[in-house]
């Protein structure tokens, strides 16, 4: 067999396993800790007999494996349970929230990835030079404050000051492309300074690191403009690196992405399962927590993938 | 203190400024914790140095309680994950093998979670108390800090000197604390500044989604939370602990730098 395809092969299915095994610890961590979810929903003082009747209706009193493989196989057919608070169907809840949230994700990857990746050229070009200390400068102070400040900064000076956005990002299926943009501007703004200085770092380093090779002096000396050399020499060895870092970041997004949501009152997942997660509803939050760490595992996957595939060398076996 | 650059000793100072000041919270403080004292969002006076919050208490005091409980949980929560993976990372690198597998991949695939997620899961069933924070916020950390540690103690297991400590015959715990332990400690006092500020956001966040430090107690998180209707108004009071926050993260940062050239320039390498 064509050893790219075996180590493709082995790394999906890696992935499967890790994510069965997510699975099994998202269910542990709200089933066997020793927090009580029929006493978390009615509160200190419930009567023991509304507490047994809680379980029975939860199914609570079956054994934790039982109930794992129900859960497990039920998810795997898109049934994911009905909320607790409000007895509705989860899945029907999520579908929306879902397109909402990965709609921002997209946006957002959309303005941040070439940004970094120009950003990073820019910062090679003018190694060691004011640019280069500029960018590195401004990228460092926007990881120093946590997300949701950054939020509250920005709509501070843009919303309220300036008012050139919306403060609070209204979205429904009524508006149409460019209305929604403009009410994911401010967030995905946010969302894009988080990510940037990561990215922008490590494909400086990246890019860098190839500088250093034979063939770069070669191109160096045949007379090739200094943005011509990094963009057709540096940059094409470098990427197995940056597509690495940038799904990576990615990634990360999907974890941005739930307190911004909050910040800025976004109906997508993020604020789903914060809202549920204060009010205890259990099914809700295992359902949110699987989607968030399906979405997580599957971009480090692809990460892998990707690399794998850039590598000719592995591409073009001997 | 000699030989100190400048920028580690401001780092230095104002890291023990903020230290000092959550110590000394009840003493320094101008007014009472939960005392309301004015109008609702008042401007910065004299009398009042920041103004006042949401229902009309000191917003100076709010942020001086504010950073006791918050560099308290963070603190605790350092400590925490620090003894915990420090202590499993040496653990699986001594003794290699299945002990060695087993916990480096448990330990991958609690990192496969994101935190948060991960914290909100738990959160979600168990019950919102300071130790269960600082619990639950220590066990997440020490992943990062089992990968590191692990990483570093592999490179000095092979050392000639673990080697002459194991013909002598010493045990594995002499091992661990004798001899990995004070060769280990430098790369991990600086990722320790790191660690230290990565724990103070996210405390501060649990607190704004309102999973962390419950009120009526004041948190950095919980400040942004009760002022956050401000915004619209123009009413800069939710912003006031993100200099706090940024402040105090440059200044760890320093320490931080600090401690990690000095690591590299005691090994030889690179840096004055």
């Amino acid at each position: 067999m064509v050893p790219i395809l075996t180590l493709v092969t082995q790394r999906i299915a890696l992935g499967l396993v890790l994510l069965l095994a997510v699975s099994v610890l998202i269910f542990a961590g709200t089933e066997l800790l020793p927090g009580d979810v029929a006493q978390a929903i009615l509160g200190q003082g419930a009567t023991p007999e509304a507490l047994a009747n809680m379980r029975t209706r939860m199914g609570l009193d079956e054994p934790a494996i039982t109930r794992y493989f129900a859960w497990l196989g039920a998810a795997l057919q898109g049934d994911l349970g009905v909320a607790l608070s409000n007895g509705r169907d989860i899945a029907a809840s999520i579908g929306q929230r879902l397109g909402n949230t990965l709609f921002l994700a997209a946006v957002t990857a959309a303005i941040s990835v070439p940004l970094a990746i120009f950003l990073g050229l820019l910062a090679v070009r003018y190694r060691d030079r004011w640019p280069d200390k500029l960018i590195s400068g401004l990228t460092l102070t926007s990881i120093s404050l946590p997300e949701f400040l950054l939020g509250y900064v920005l709509m501070y000076v843009f919303a309220v000051k300036l008012g050139w956005f919306p403060s609070v990002s209204n979205i429904n299926s009524g508006m149409s492309f460019w209305q929604k943009l403009n009410a994911v501007a401010l967030p995905s703004l946010v969302l894009t300074l988080v990510v940037l200085a990561h990215m922008m770092r490590m494909t400086r380093a990246a890019i860098l690191n190839v500088m250093q090779s034979a063939y770069i002096e070669t191109a160096e000396l045949k007379g090739l403009r200094r943005l011509t050399l990094i963009a057709r020499h540096a940059m094409p060895n470098a990427l197995a690196p940056i597509v690495n870092v940038v799904m990576l970041n990615l990634a990360y997004l999907v974890v941005g992405v739930v307190v911004i949501e909050v910040v800025f009152v976004y109906p997508g997942m993020g604020q789903y399962l914060v809202d549920h997660v204060a009010k205890r509803d259990v099914p809700v939050v295992q359902a949110c927590g699987l989607i968030f760490a399906a979405i997580y595992i599957g971009l480090n996957l692809l990460a892998d993938l990707i690399s794998i595939l850039s590598n000719p060398r592995l591409r073009h076996p001997k | 203190m000699k030989g100190v650059p400048l920028s580690a000793l401001f780092g230095l100072i104002v890291t023990g400024l903020f230290f000092g000041m959550a110590a000394l919270a009840p003493w320094i403080a101008p007014y009472g914790m939960s005392e309301i004292v004015g109008d609702v969002w008042e401007p910065a006076s004299g009398q009042f140095w920041l103004g006042t919050d949401n229902i009309g208490r000191d917003l100076l005091t709010r942020m001086i309680y504010g950073g006791r409980n918050t560099i308290f949980v963070a603190s605790m929560a350092t400590a925490l994950s620090f003894c915990l993976g420090a202590f499993l990372g040496f653990t699986a690198a001594v003794y290699g093998g299945w002990v060695d597998q087993l916990l480096a991949r448990g330990n991958d695939l609690v990192m496969s979670i994101p935190t948060l997620i991960s914290a909100l899961v738990v959160l979600s069933v168990m019950p919102v108390t300071l130790p269960v924070l600082i619990v639950v916020m220590g066990l997440l950390d020490s992943t990062r800090v089992f990968r590191l540690s692990r990483a570093v103690a592999v490179d000095i297991n092979v050392m000639d000197f673990v080697e002459a400590a194991r013909l002598r015959g010493e045990g594995q715990s002499w091992v661990i604390f004798r001899e990995i332990l004070p060769n280990a400690l430098s790369p991990l006092v600086a990722e320790l500044g790191l660690r230290f500020i990565f724990a103070i956001l996210f405390i501060s966040t649990l607190s704004f989604l309102g999973l962390g430090i419950q009120p009526p107690a004041a948190d950095w998180g919980a400040i942004v939370k009760e002022n956050r209707e401000g915004i619209v108004y123009g009413i800069p009071a939710a912003l006031v602990p993100a200099v706090a926050i940024v402040t105090l993260s440059i200044a760890v940062n320093l320490v931080a730098d600090w401690a990690l050239t000095r690591t590299t320039s005691l090994k030889g390498g690179r840096g004055a």
